[in-house]
């Protein structure tokens, strides 16, 4: 494990614009924020000097609210907007209105930052439920600060959502490090596009398609999937995607409070237990508003329900609440999956203008090929042999049948030390990097991690190779028990992206709790 | 004022004596150690007495070429900020009924001030007045404040004392300052 790699080569990439919103009621405390977040980003780019954002303005200061100063500096690189009365001495009328104004500030123009820090204490809304508003509204992550650090306060912000708590006075060493809160969760919207993508291969395996055409379109998807695996890799994304928001922020619903309050209406209407996106947009009747982002907002709004539900000592069924997610996750992606994996797809062409890129991607095909055709018959098998006892027989008549492909396809590329291998091991880098922050996190897939290195082989290993697969499918009937209409066999597809998706699963679950 | 007074005073030799008096104007240049000891010193009091902690190195460390005087802004804004804190708490402690909600709030915040600049004897009471607050014990609540009271005015008075000095020390010795 030790020292990963991809988030040190991040730390050159990208924190260096990382634009900040501090919200505090003390004049003084935002004066020091202000002071330490310019130096943090000043010494990133003197250590870090080739990576420099561009595109930024002059420096220039413009004042939009009453309240609050934006301050864009190209200097620092760092656009700090501190909420605070211009000059003088603050009246108690005018900071009562903090939180909200921030609230605002984030409603109107929330593209603009990457991350919120925010005291506990506001004069006029309790800081948990600025967090609560920003987590559900603008999906930011969000660092809570307070001068009390009693392990009930802080739980309570990490319920809420809160991504960090930090404790007054805060020190510049921790203010340095803030930046993994916004790469965590732009690693964490990667994966969630790697998700629909695998949904999208089990729609087209559940129509039963062999044809050539399908494969093909699998071949893409799970192309374009491969390759934001690379991208992630080389840090490509950081310039991408992370310094121009225009990317990023593609497609996001502004949830005012109007348009929350059509959503609590109308699933108030249906009923919380019968819900689903299509209904509640039907619902709403909102032009412009597509069943995704309605999905995507009920997720949030059933964790959010969840630890309301938590804190008022009801005990929550963690089965339940992975049941949400599980089939929101799938909800939020099952329409928007073709389209956003075309827009990844222009995106990562765009961004492979070298030969050497063009390459990668061929032999990213090739392993591809291979892969599937090596992966999904036997997961298909494995399956049937769980789900259905008598099929013995046709199980291993038509294993067999696929054993010599798999055996030319896969086994050579797979045992030398080509690229393909490399491409391979992505996935689990992968995992690396986006459990660092969860080292203590249990993770029950490594251990059987290689399971396509028993195919190779011969056939004693076919039942072993059966054997893993199995096991597989255990935990993933473990991690959604509530979800019968999700075919293993299609879950079973792409073990390793898979598992991915749990990964992601069992990260959300941590953080958003 | 002293080079005014000075320049009005046509008797040039008081004028070293004036100098002393006034002692922040002395012409000699070996008197510098002299001023850096003795601002050394009343920071070193400063933190022995329980006033300030290490947040305070902090605030040194953070001041630079953009920001030369950034101490001294961050201290003069804590104390305007904290002045109308404690206005709002002795108006809390006055009110009938006492709302002691209100005025863990009030002190919630002062004492979140408290740390900005490392005012660590202040944060302190502040802790034990919150701790009274919680009980509702109003006598408490007033004793404590009062010390807080105390040790805002005497801190606000030996941090101007300090300030001033290292104003007239000048930007230049502050890098060997922020060392010791």
């Amino acid at each position: 494990m030790g020292n990963p790699l991809p988030s040190s080569r991040a730390a050159e990439a990208f924190p260096a614009g990382l634009r900040v919103l501090i919200v505090d009621d003390d004049p003084t405390w935002l004066k020091i924020l202000e002071k330490m977040l310019r130096k943090c980003s000043y010494q990133g780019r003197l250590l870090f000097a080739p990576i420099i954002c561009e595109g930024r303005e002059g420096p220039f200061f413009f004042s939009v609210f009453p309240l609050c100063l934006f301050v864009l500096d190209r200097d620092f690189s760092v656009q700090l907007c501190t909420v605070a009365v211009r000059g003088g001495p603050c009246t108690g009328n005018l900071s009562d209105r903090l939180a909200t104004d921030a609230l605002h500030i984030l409603r109107e123009g929330k593209a603009r930052f990457d991350i919120v820090i925010s005291d506990v204490n506001m004069p006029d809304m309790d800081g948990f439920k600025l967090l609560e508003h920003v987590g559900l509204e603008m999906d930011l992550p969000v660092i809570m600060m307070s001068i009390d650090g009693e392990t009930s306060r802080v739980m309570k912000g990490v319920q809420h959502g809160a991504c960090d708590y930090l404790l007054k006075p805060v020190r510049m060493k921790e203010l340095r490090n803030i930046w993994q809160h916004v790469y965590r969760k732009k690693m964490q919207e990667l994966k969630e596009v790697e998700t629909h993508s695998i949904d999208e291969v089990i729609n087209i395996l559940r129509n039963g398609s062999e044809d050539i055409e399908d494969r093909h379109l699998m071949d893409e998807t799970e192309m374009s999937s491969m390759r934001k695996r690379k991208d992630i890799d080389n840090k490509e994304f950081g310039d991408q995607e992370l310094n121009d928001p225009s990317t990023v922020k593609k497609a996001r619903v502004v949830w005012s409070v109007d348009l929350h309050q059509k959503f609590v209406n109308a699933v108030d209407q249906i009923g919380f237990d019968k819900v689903g996106p299509k209904k509640i947009l039907d619902l709403m009747n909102v032009p412009g508003l597509t069943r995704e982002n309605v999905a995507s907002h009920l997720q949030k709004y059933r964790l959010y329900l969840s630890r309301l539900q938590k804190q008022n000592g009801g005990t929550c069924g963690g089965n339940m609440q992975s049941d949400h997610i599980n089939k929101t996750i799938k909800g939020k992606f099952g329409l928007k999956s073709s389209t956003n994996v075309q827009q990844d797809w222009e995106l990562t062409k765009y961004a492979c203008t070298t030969e050497n890129f063009q390459t990668h991607g061929i032999v990213a095909n090739a392993a591809h090929v291979s892969e599937m055709n090596r992966v999904a018959p036997a997961q298909v098998i494995a399956s049937k042999k769980t789900l259905v006892n008598d099929a013995q027989l046709g199980l291993f008549l038509s294993f067999k049948g696929m054993l010599p492909s798999i055996r030319e396809k896969a086994c050579k590329p797979l045992h030398d030390e080509t690229p393909v291998m490399q491409l391979m091991q992505y996935p689990e880098q992968e995992n690396y990097s986006i459990l660092e922050g969860y080292s203590c996190l249990a993770n029950p897939d490594l251990d059987h991690e290689p399971c396509f290195d028993h195919f190779p082989s011969s056939q004693p290993l076919v039942t072993s190779a059966t054997c893993t697969s199995g096991k597989d499918m255990k935990d993933l009937y473990e991690m959604k028990p509530l979800q019968p209409a999700m075919p293993p066999m299609a879950c079973m597809i792409d073990s390793i992206s898979a598992r991915n998706a749990e990964k992601v699963r069992t990260s959300q679950c941590y953080t958003r709790d | 004022m002293v080079l005014h007074i000075s320049s009005a005073l046509t008797a040039s030799a008081l004028h070293p004596l004036l100098c002393f008096c006034f002692h922040n104007t002395y012409p000699e240049m070996e008197n510098a150690s002299g001023l850096h000891r003795q601002l050394a010193s009343m920071k070193k009091n400063l933190f022995d007495q329980g006033y300030l902690d290490e947040q305070f190195y902090q605030l040194e460390e953070l001041q630079d070429e953009s920001s030369p005087n950034f101490v001294e802004e961050v201290v003069t804004l804590f104390f305007r900020d904290s002045s109308r804190s404690m206005a709002n708490i002795d108006e809390a402690l006055q009110q009938c009924p006492r709302d002691f909600h209100r005025l863990d709030k009030f002190l919630h915040r002062l004492k979140g001030s408290a740390s900005s600049i490392g005012a660590a004897k202040m944060k302190n009471e502040c802790t034990r007045l919150r701790e009274f607050c919680s009980e509702e014990n109003l006598d408490g609540c007033l004793r404590s404040f009062q010390k807080v009271k105390n040790d805002h005015t005497i801190l606000r008075q030996k941090l101007e004392n300090y300030l001033q000095l290292l104003r007239q020390v000048g930007p230049v010795d502050r890098a060997s300052r922020s060392g010791s």
